[in-house]
């Protein structure tokens, strides 16, 4: 009896700790953001107008307005900065995964004693600061950076090559930053994987590469998912690596967001977007997320 | 061994192994086996585990390429083949059943590789669900069946492709005790109904005999003994076969030339020379003696003939259809007897501790060179 009512007792901190955790850290500032969504911007400290405000009569009056909004659909900057995040996002998640698949079966199929080293080298980048790995790209990118002043003096190229400032570089360093948050998920899938369906595969006649996509690939989905869920989304609202290595002409949605905060100063028009953000990670989890559950909710 | 380019007739055997070796590294696993296997057997190998009987199947079903030797299938070279060009198809012993695929479709999978014409694959797939039983699970994922139903649903899969052989590792180890012996009388009539060749392997030495036609007994890689369940039992080989296939007792002594039929063998264990009638073609010198425990006759006074040994009772074990009793010699060896409840109730019961003489008949003793 005693034991039991401990174990209620500590399930209910624990359960208890972490939703206050999260209505702190991330519902309340949440709503703040999308409060301040609904207000104008005006001059002044804060620089937008109270949501709430004590008028004539007994109740308060409520400021809000969805104008932050309409211009988010209106406004082709922002529409195109939609647009843009989401494709950029897509295809530098394609390439990553593209990229991380053979990596991460390369690892599940080599011995253990050199799997966990080869884990190792993928999680390594992880020990310096992802802000001074990004920096450093614009060093190998730059006009007269390693790759350019190699070509230019093994006598290939006339003029440096047009490497930094282009979406080339934005999905070269969203691939390289986001690459093990794709390798790790599907490598776990793959390392428990249970290989003999292969080799049933095999002597039901299918060749190595037939047996992988009719076995190995639909049976290691769920960490390519988990894989695209970890990349994409980071990737839509990705400003460091956009604003380092991306030129003027590659809009996504974390750098408008960042200048209309600072340069603008418009923190309405800022917050909405990043409700808006917020919907469209939160949407295409929930799309993914039912995708997941369709094999399972055919059975 | 059967040469290539023989035509193919019912007398020459399906699987031709031809002195055949695998190693892992630096272990061997299976040492210059030759084995030929004939149409439409129930082959078993056996052995301990490590025995190198699972390699074995393995190299039959191409997952294995061997060092050295070669392997016919029918007659074809199969030795460099992949497995999914190799006419026979494996029951694996997890079943290896995918997943993510319903029961309709692992069944179909295999006709699916071999781009057969939908409708012939859905009759087909019908068909072996229906031989199975199995029809009312066609929508089914593997996780929602049955230890017995994935294994009839993995057999199903493997004999839809209508292999020439068909490979079954350890086909009944995740099976319970009692659905075991069902699924061997099964296994044994699916292959009379089938009529292609099955090669099945196992630890279980009472499984293979109950099952099989014929038995390969593997040790440390080799084959050391093929025949019938019979022939195993009652002729084994060596010392190692007649302890594989039942309870023995081993009796070693040194062989002497005998007169005539009978032989003697010297044997200090039995505290006398022990009469044999089988030892033609083994050389005088350092040999076994083996009595199943079954020809040991029990009696309170010493019978005339055979081989009379004194002995007291150790312990007898009740098993319902028969009394294990447990003796020793005067010199401290142990010898087991078994006796039908009707030799018990002629002896009038014994209890630990009683005096009485073992005897056997000099025929039921078999010589084993050492």
């Amino acid at each position: 009896m005693r034991m039991a009512s401990d174990a209620r007792r500590l399930k209910t901190l624990v359960v208890g700790g972490t939703t206050t955790w999260l209505v702190i850290f991330t519902l309340l500032p949440f709503l703040i953001v999308l409060a301040i969504s609904l207000a104008e911007p005006r001059l002044g400290v804060p620089p937008f107008t109270p949501l709430l405000e004590c008028g004539d009569g007994i109740w308060p009056r409520i400021n809000a307005s969805l104008a932050n909004y309409t211009t988010l659909f209106s406004d082709s900057l922002y529409v195109e900065a939609f647009l843009g995040s989401v494709r950029i996002a897509a295809t530098s998640s394609l390439i990553t995964l593209l990229i991380a698949y053979p990596m991460a079966y390369a690892i599940a199929r080599t011995q253990a004693r050199l799997r966990l080293a080869l884990l190792m080298l993928v999680i390594l980048p992880f020990w310096t600061s992802f802000l001074i790995r990004a920096y450093a790209w614009t060093g190998i990118l730059n006009s007269n950076g390693l790759i350019n002043s190699a070509l230019l003096n093994a006598g290939l190229i006339a003029e440096p090559l047009p490497l930094l400032h282009t979406e080339f570089a934005v999905h070269l360093g969203i691939v390289y930053s986001y690459l093990p948050f794709m390798v790790l998920p599907i490598y776990a899938v793959l390392e428990r994987l249970d290989w003999t369906l292969l080799e049933a595969a095999r002597d039901l006649g299918s060749r190595p590469l037939r047996g992988f996509l009719r076995v190995t690939l639909p049976l290691s989905l769920p960490g390519v998912y988990a894989g695209w869920l970890l990349v994409f989304i980071p990737a839509l609202g990705e400003f460091i690596i956009p604003d380092l290595l991306g030129g003027p002409g590659s809009l996504m949605l974390g750098r408008v967001l960042w200048t209309e905060f600072f340069n603008n100063n418009d923190w309405p028009l800022a917050s909405a977007l990043a409700v808006a953000l917020l919907a469209m990670v939160l949407l295409s989890s929930a799309l993914l997320y039912r995708v997941m559950r369709r094999p399972e909710a055919s059975s | 061994m059967a040469p290539l380019g023989r035509p193919a007739g019912p007398e020459q055997p399906i699987i031709s192994i031809d002195g055949v070796s695998k190693n892992f590294g630096a272990q061997p696993a299976v040492v210059d086996v030759s084995l030929d296997i004939a149409r439409s057997d129930f082959f078993c190998l056996v052995g301990a585990s490590g025995s190198g009987k699972t390699t074995l199947l393995r190299l039959l079903a191409g997952f294995e390429t061997p060092e050295c030797g070669r392997i016919l299938l029918d007659g074809e070279d199969m030795t460099g083949r992949p497995p999914y060009e190799r006419p026979v198809n494996m029951m694996f012993q997890s079943y290896a059943l995918f997943p993510h695929l319903t029961v309709q479709n692992n069944v179909a999978f295999g006709l699916q590789e071999e781009r057969l014409p939908k409708a012939e694959i859905g009759a087909r797939v019908a068909a072996a669900l229906e031989l199975f039983d199995i029809s009312g699970l066609a929508a089914r994922k593997p996780h929602q069946l049955s230890g017995g139903q994935r294994q009839r649903v993995a057999l199903a899969r493997a004999l839809v492709k209508r292999p020439k052989i068909l490979l079954l590792d350890e086909p009944l180890a995740a099976l319970d005790k009692k659905l075991r012996e069902h699924a061997q009388v099964e296994l044994a009539a699916l292959r009379e109904r089938v009529g292609i060749t099955f090669v099945m392997v196992t630890h279980d030495q009472e499984e293979a005999m109950s099952i099989a036609s014929h038995i390969a007994l593997m040790r440390d890689g080799r084959v050391i003994q093929v025949g019938t369940p019979r022939d195993l039992y009652e002729r084994p080989a060596s010392r190692y076969a007649a302890d594989f296939f039942g309870a023995a007792n081993l009796f070693d002594g040194t062989l002497a030339g005998g007169s005539g039929a009978v032989s003697h063998v010297d044997c200090p264990e039995a505290g006398c020379a022990l009469r044999v009638t089988n030892a033609e073609g083994v050389s005088p010198g350092p040999v076994t003696v083996m009595v199943r425990p079954e020809q040991v006759g029990v009696h309170k006074t010493a019978p005339t003939g055979g081989n009379v040994l004194p002995a007291g009772v150790t312990n007898i074990v009740f098993l319902g259809s028969a009394h294990v009793c447990h003796f020793t010699l005067d010199s401290g060896k142990p010898v087991q007897a078994r006796l039908s409840p009707t030799d018990m109730a002629q002896l009038g019961g014994l209890g630990s501790g009683d005096r009485v003489h073992l005897s056997w008949d000099p025929a039921a003793g078999r010589v084993l060179a050492s």
